[in-house]
């Protein structure tokens, strides 16, 4: 680093200079760091539940033992890896560079948004650690009013406190798309990932606040003693799942979306070529925000909503999936008459685009009324939605901090070791969770701690492949670390990619950019496979 | 470990078109599964980079790939929307002779009463080929009444009744499970439906009998509750007389006319004040507090008996 003119990691040293910095590539890294250990958190509580699983009967942990274990589990990964992870990391670093900005509108409300999350991570670990929660992470009532003996307001109060973290998130990036933009980025010539980064901000708005209603209410009712959802106090169950849900769908997309914005950045750049269809990608993740708040009720056919209800919100579930098979349909064309190049993140993009298809494919049997009466509520639930959040979320997320950790770093990553582990990922992703598709099938319900043993067979293969996946998870942990140190200097644009994001230095100066650069053309513009960057001033 | 199932056991009722309708979903999820993965590997190892393919002439008119693909997902989507919604209508509307059980859950246990008044838990014996409705009602939390082998699932919210019906054609036993999380135990709330032939199934009854019809039992409660004070012959209070009332018509106070089902029935005598009949006084009180699940069904057996007495 001698002799470098100073980069956002070497200009200061501090520790201060980390925790009170408005730079956002240095809060990205901060938000890089917690997530990391809170997805560690999550992933060990699932390896317990597999563990647990492995045999018929309960004999691993107390059943209240496994069932805090399963809602920490979810409530972990949801809130504290899940919903923030690609906005709050690659989103927050990236998202400036690649509309040539200074940084994002509000940096001071970008820090903030870190400490609110970690105050609200410290709020929801403490309730773990003083004897965790029994609810499950969908927080149903009248249980968690008047049933669950668990730290329900302390874990409650911590998810509603990350909220304000997803809020100023969100508001941040709109702004800084609408306000920020270098002269001539148009909004046709924007990344795609920025249009799903805006299209999950507008969620991230106009939901989390229903959320944290929702979740006011659920401790006035606890604490209080004021009837709202619970049937003894003159409440409504339903009302809760309502509300819950009218968050906790549309919150799919925002764990989905940005990974759908980080595949179609993937996909042209090793296609090394223009990605096909671009305006109706870029409209299908407006059109997913905007549908997936009309959907809710899919989760509430067998709950006792009303007949109507329920066929109207089954036809809206099928016209969601609409965009995401446009989507889908786009980034194979794009590899048509393409330079494929099978580099690391590419390997995630194609693992997302087959684990994506299906888990988009299985949703289909959810909103298809009959079927959903016999597997709503059993594994065939749990496998679609681990589908798309790990098979999906957490696949981009692996495929874009691959791409972007030159950029973020300045070091290249070891590729055999990198190749290695996606493909294990893959593999071990699918053992793990399309054993638990036929055991949906078969009729096992969630959150049981015990089960008949003609189911055994399908857990075990499950519990192998999530052994499997755990190794997997843990090579770039190590390979990362290690490029920190050994991996060799980055050049600004390794993979001979387009975006304006390249063309400043890896790692990039605190200022970002040295000269404003002018945009001139659309973000994946090849010729013969040969990148034509979108400005040529810098 | 007991070998590798991959379809569930069939009991009948409507497994065999919703097992078709699953067969349908599988085949298009193949079939575009398929097609994407086999264009994701053919375009991959054929334009590879630094491997020599045509690469001229590509597509310039994307509009209409994306208008075909879009109609076409559209079409096909609507299709199983349409498919699935059509089954789950039919599942929704009990035949009107079907055999009434009542069923309360609980932390954690499923507990059945028979029309005969015969009682069980965490077992269910039903007759094969006679639609069975379930009544169901929650003591506490939320539950699920679920039996894999029939394909049908029903949540049981508390403060309200909710109801299911199937028909089982094959003898034998099937899992029942709790399909909604309710705590310590939920793991271990369930046990067996027996669907028994109509002639052992009778006997079986025969066997557990002794006890009086449920609507006996109502009738019972009906005057120690002191209802019969009121809405039996020579009341004190003006109060509606009850024969005949079950499965009509009611006009309500505030000019509403709403059906005199088991929901009207139960929240009348939880809260009187919510649906008056039009021409009484609210004068009525709660007995919420006062009688258990298990009671207020036997209440409501009584009021259809009466209902069925005064249509007949």
């Amino acid at each position: 680093m001698h002799g470098s003119p100073p980069n956002y990691l070497t200009a200061r040293t501090t520790i201060r200079s980390w925790l009170f910095s408005t730079d956002h590539k240095r809060i990205a890294l901060l938000y890089f760091a917690s997530i990391t250990f809170f997805f560690l958190i999550g992933g060990l509580a699932a390896v317990l539940i597999r563990l647990e699983l492995v045999t018929p009967a309960a004999d691993l942990v107390l059943p209240d033992t496994y069932n805090r274990l399963f809602t920490m589990h979810g409530v972990i990964m949801v809130w504290f890896f899940l919903v923030p992870s690609i906005p709050t990391t690659l989103g927050n670093f990236v998202l400036p560079l690649m509309l040539a900005a200074r940084d994002l509108a509000f940096p001071r409300l970008n820090l903030a948004s870190w400490y609110f999350y970690i105050a609200g991570g410290a709020l929801t670990v403490l309730a773990l650690l003083l004897g965790g929660v029994d609810t499950g992470w969908t927080f149903y009532e009248p249980y968690a009013s008047a049933f669950s003996n668990g730290y329900v307001t302390l874990a409650v109060l911590g998810i509603f406190l990350s909220g304000f973290s997803s809020i100023l998130t969100g508001l941040n990036f709109i702004v800084t798309t609408h306000k920020l933009r270098a002269p001539g980025m148009t909004w046709y010539r924007l990344p795609l990932f920025v249009w799903s980064l805006y299209s999950t901000s507008v969620i991230l708005v106009l939901a989390t606040p229903v959320l944290a209603m929702t979740l006011l209410m659920l401790v006035a009712e606890r604490v209080l003693g004021i009837g709202i959802f619970d049937p003894a106090l003159g409440g409504d169950p339903l009302l809760w799942q309502h509300m819950f849900w009218f968050y906790s769908h549309p919150a799919v997309y925002i764990m989905v979306l940005p990974a759908i914005g980080i595949v179609s950045e993937l996909v042209p750049a090793f296609a090394r070529k223009q990605i096909f269809g671009y305006k109706f990608v870029a409209w299908a993740s407006v059109a997913i925000a905007a549908i997936g708040f009309l959907v809710w009720g899919h989760h509430m056919f067998v709950a006792g909503q009303s007949l109507y209800a329920s066929l109207v919100f089954s036809f809206l579930s099928y016209l969601v999936a609409v965009p995401s098979a446009i989507k889908v349909f786009n980034w194979v064309a794009t590899l048509h008459k393409g330079w494929i190049r099978f580099d690391a993140p590419m390997l995630y993009a194609f693992g997302f685009i087959g684990l994506f298809t299906i888990g988009g494919l299985t949703g289909l049997f959810l909103a298809a009324l009959a079927i959903d009466v016999h597997v709503t509520d059993t594994y065939f639930v749990v496998a679609h939605f681990h589908y798309i959040m790990v098979g999906g979320s957490v696949s981009a997320f692996f495929g874009g901090l691959h791409y972007w950790w030159p950029k973020i770093t300045g070091r290249l990553y070891p590729e055999g070791w990198a190749r290695a582990a996606a493909i294990l990922m893959f593999f071990g992703f699918n053992l793990t969770f399309f054993p638990q598709f036929v055991l949906g099938w078969l009729g096992m319900p969630r959150r049981y701690d015990a089960y008949p043993p003609e189911f055994q067979i399908w857990h075990v293969l499950s519990s192998a492949g999530a052994s499997t996946l755990a190794v997997a998870y843990a090579m770039p942990l190590f390979y990362f670390f290690w490029s920190l140190v050994w991996g060799a200097r980055a050049p600004a644009n390794p993979w001979g990619a387009t975006g304006l994001e390249w063309l400043t230095g890896s790692p990039p100066p605190a200022r970002n950019f040295e000269r404003t650069p002018i945009v001139v053309r659309g973000p994946y513009d090849y010729v013969e496979g040969q990148p034509r960057p979108q400005a040529e001033n810098v | 470990m007991r070998g590798f199932p991959v379809w569930p056991v069939e009991a009948g009722h409507y497994a065999g078109e919703m097992d078709a309708l699953f067969i349908g979903l599988v085949i298009v999820t193949v079939l575009t599964a398929g097609f994407v993965c086999f264009l994701l590997i053919f375009f991959a190892a054929r334009y590879r980079a630094g491997h020599d393919a045509d690469r001229s002439h590509t597509i310039e008119k994307t509009w209409r790939w994306e208008v075909g693909w879009t109609t076409a997902s559209l079409l096909i989507f609507v299709g199983l929307a349409v498919w699935g919604a059509d089954l789950y209508l039919r599942l929704y509307r009990p035949p009107k002779n079907a055999v009434q059980i009542f069923v309360v859950g609980k932390q954690w246990m499923w507990k059945a009463q028979h029309p005969g008044g015969q009682r069980e838990i965490n077992e269910l014996h039903v007759p094969a080929g006679r639609a069975i409705r379930l009544v169901m009602a929650s003591q506490d939390t939320i539950h699920s009444f679920y039996v894999p082998a029939l394909r049908v699932k029903q949540d049981v919210v508390p403060g309200r009744y909710e109801s299911m019906w199937f028909q089982a054609d094959r003898p034998g036993r099937y899992h029942l499970f709790c399909a909604e999380y309710c705590g310590t135990d939920h793991a271990r709330m369930g046990g067996w439906l027996t669907v028994m032939a109509p002639r052992a199934f009778a006997g079986w009854l025969r066997d557990r009998g002794g006890q009086q019809s449920l609507a006996a039992q109502g009738e019972q409660l009906f005057h120690a509750f002191g209802c019969s004070g009121c809405h039996g012959p020579g009341g004190t209070v003006r109060a509606p007389d009850l024969n005949g009332v079950y499965g009509g018509p009611v006009a309500l106070q505030d000019g509403r006319v709403v059906s005199a089902d088991e929901r009207y029935v139960r929240d009348s005598i939880l809260m009187p004040k919510s649906e008056v009949a039009a021409g009484y006084d609210p004068v009525m009180p709660s007995f919420a507090g006062q009688v258990g699940e298990d009671d207020l069904a036997k209440l409501v057996a009584y009021v259809q008996s009466l209902g069925r007495k005064g249509a007949g």
